[in-house]
């Protein structure tokens, strides 16, 4: 099969410029890294240097890989629901676009502001434990392997959430719905993260490499398995 | 865009037919959407497609637009079997207007229409978007957000869109629902327009008066095709052609007057003074029975052909099938 990348483009492009204007989205995809970035920001620069040793236990960064999970979560509800909702979505599968087309450009476009809102306010958060926490705790916060599974697993965690969206947006008539279900089917991830962050599952080596592989098989196979949801029948229709 | 100014009697033509539909059914369940459905629309011709709500008017447009397969039957659109296999190619050569215009509301009209170019993939999209905007007569408002636009020039912005790609079948859902009178004249005269450039066009609609207008032929539907062909034929077909004679006084003796006379086959009353007479060729029968009416020292107020709108045809047609049939 030959992917058009014109027409990817087109429907990423599109997609941009609506988020531009459209301002609960904006709002939507705020909310969480603001929540994401104060609590574990207070946390730090709040420790005295003599409780830097706990924080030495945890992995902070990772507890922010929350932010990749959820904020994508509410534009790839959109994705597919919105558009149904707005009756925009029948004439853009009249055009020769794929299935396989709309949902990439719908997800590169989920996935670009969400990776560079979440790079955004890691770097936010490690400016500010940079210049303004105790040293210790700066050290215990800021280690070099933290920091590159925070770089590394962003993208890969963003994209995961995007497919379960969308996968939940092709199969919901109403966008508050599918932006409830997706946000719900995020959290369980969401607690793992959180609890490797806490230490309460503790992080191997071998442990993060299992990880990071099945999130990369997962990423990687899920436009093949989301792509046949997208029943053009079905979403014109209304039928179940 | 069609085949110039190529359009034909869909009996005599020879180019292959811009859509062939045989024997096609969609059925949700046990309800049948369409069932049955056959015909064939030439390339350059303007089809009409009526019917009443539910009769499977947009059905019939999703299924031929490959956005629904059909339960049964086969069909050829532009050329290409309807499979799903062909659904790229198929959806590459038309175009579909929904009856919902469908447009992104937060883009420009030209925003609109940039993405439609390139999902279609158009060479020299800036140049087609530009003859579409002019076409609409549109580009003036080629930078307002579609948002803000009334209704009626969604409409037309839909249309440009639908034209952007220079389709092979055009299909336009109910394209003047819900407009106030000035707008729905105001696509008609567009569509018109289109037809006098030879695009194919597979019409459906409520609006009896414009398929009346602007189709060279008519189906009409009620989950199965209930007619087909030219509003002339259907109004022939369904309706005995009559003289409507007006006389200033009532006929003392009309019986005497009417009967005998060549290619008039039968006579009524119609009113005080007025007669409707039966005649298989108006055109013959209108002399005779005007000297019929002076010899009869009548004072005629006027002598005419009855016509039957389209309206007429629909209406006999749909409550022919409820079992009522009023004449």
């Amino acid at each position: 099969m030959t992917l058009s990348t014109r027409r990817i483009r087109a429907v990423v492009r599109k997609e941009l410029r609506e988020y531009r204007r459209h301002g609960s989205v904006v709002v939507a995809t705020a909310i969480f890294p603001l929540i994401f970035l104060i609590q574990p920001l207070v946390l730090v620069l709040m420790v005295p240097s003599a409780g830097s040793a706990t924080l030495e236990q945890w992995h902070v960064l990772l507890y922010m890989l929350a932010i990749p999970m959820l904020t994508p979560a509410v534009l790839a509800a959109y994705a597919v629901a919105g558009e149904r909702q707005q009756g925009s979505l029948e004439p853009v599968l009249t055009t020769p676009i794929t299935a396989e087309e709309f949902l990439l450009g719908k997800a590169l476009s989920a996935l670009v502001p969400s990776v560079g809102i979440a790079y955004a306010v890691y770097a936010v958060f490690l400016g500010c434990v940079a210049l303004f926490a105790q040293p210790a705790a700066a050290a215990a916060v800021l280690r070099p392997p933290d920091i590159a599974a925070q770089v590394l697993l962003t993208p890969l965690l963003a994209t995961f959430s995007i497919w379960v969206g969308i996968a939940i947006s092709t199969r919901s008539s109403d966008v508050r719905v599918a932006q409830q279900l997706s946000l719900l089917a995020d959290l369980p991830v969401v607690l793992v993260t959180s609890l490797i962050a806490f230490d309460v599952i503790h992080l191997t080596p071998t442990l993060a490499v299992v990880l990071t592989v099945l999130l990369l098989i997962a990423d990687v196979t899920g436009w093949r398995i989301v792509a046949p949801m997208l029943d053009r029948e079905r979403l014109v229709t209304g039928a179940r | 865009m069609g085949d110039g100014d190529g359009r034909q009697d869909g009996a005599d033509r020879v180019d292959p037919p811009a859509l062939s539909v045989r024997h096609l059914s969609k059925r949700f369940g046990d309800r049948a959407a369409f069932e049955d459905v056959s015909f064939d629309v030439g390339r350059g011709e303007v089809f009409g497609f009526l019917g009443p709500n539910g009769a499977g008017k947009t059905t019939t447009v999703r299924t031929l637009g490959t956005l629904i397969a059909p339960t049964s039957g086969s069909a050829t659109v532009a050329g290409w079997p309807l499979e799903p296999e062909n659904g790229v190619e198929i959806r590459r050569r038309i175009a579909v207007m929904p009856e919902s215009p469908g447009l992104y509301l937060r883009l420009s009209v030209l925003e609109n229409l940039e993405l439609f170019a390139d999902l279609y993939e158009l060479a020299d999209a800036r140049g087609r978007i530009e003859r579409a905007l002019r076409a609409m007569d549109l580009a003036g408002r080629a930078c307002d957000a579609c948002g803000v636009l009334s209704k009626g020039l969604r409409q037309r912005v839909a249309l440009a869109r639908a034209l952007l790609s220079e389709p092979e079948v055009l299909f336009l859902d109910e394209p003047t629902a819900g407009l106030d009178p000035v707008a729905a004249r105001d696509v008609n005269e567009l569509i018109a327009g289109l037809r006098e450039r030879g695009v194919t066009i597979f019409l459906t609609t409520h609006r009896l008066e414009e398929a009346e207008r602007l189709c060279d032929r008519v189906a009409i539907l009620n989950t199965t095709l209930r007619s087909i062909g030219r509003p002339d034929e259907l109004r022939d077909r369904l309706f005995a052609r009559t003289l409507a004679v007006r006389t200033l006084v009532p006929l003392p003796e009309p019986d005497r007057v009417f009967s005998g006379l060549p290619a008039i086959e039968g006579w009524r009353g119609d009113g005080r003074a007025d007669y409707v007479l039966t005649t298989s060729d108006p055109d013959a029968a209108a002399p005779s029975v005007t000297r019929a009416l002076v010899a009869a020292g009548a004072d005629v107020l006027s002598i005419s052909e009855s016509r039957h709108s389209l309206q007429d045809v629909y209406l006999e047609l749909i409550d022919e099938e409820k079992g009522t049939a009023p004449r």
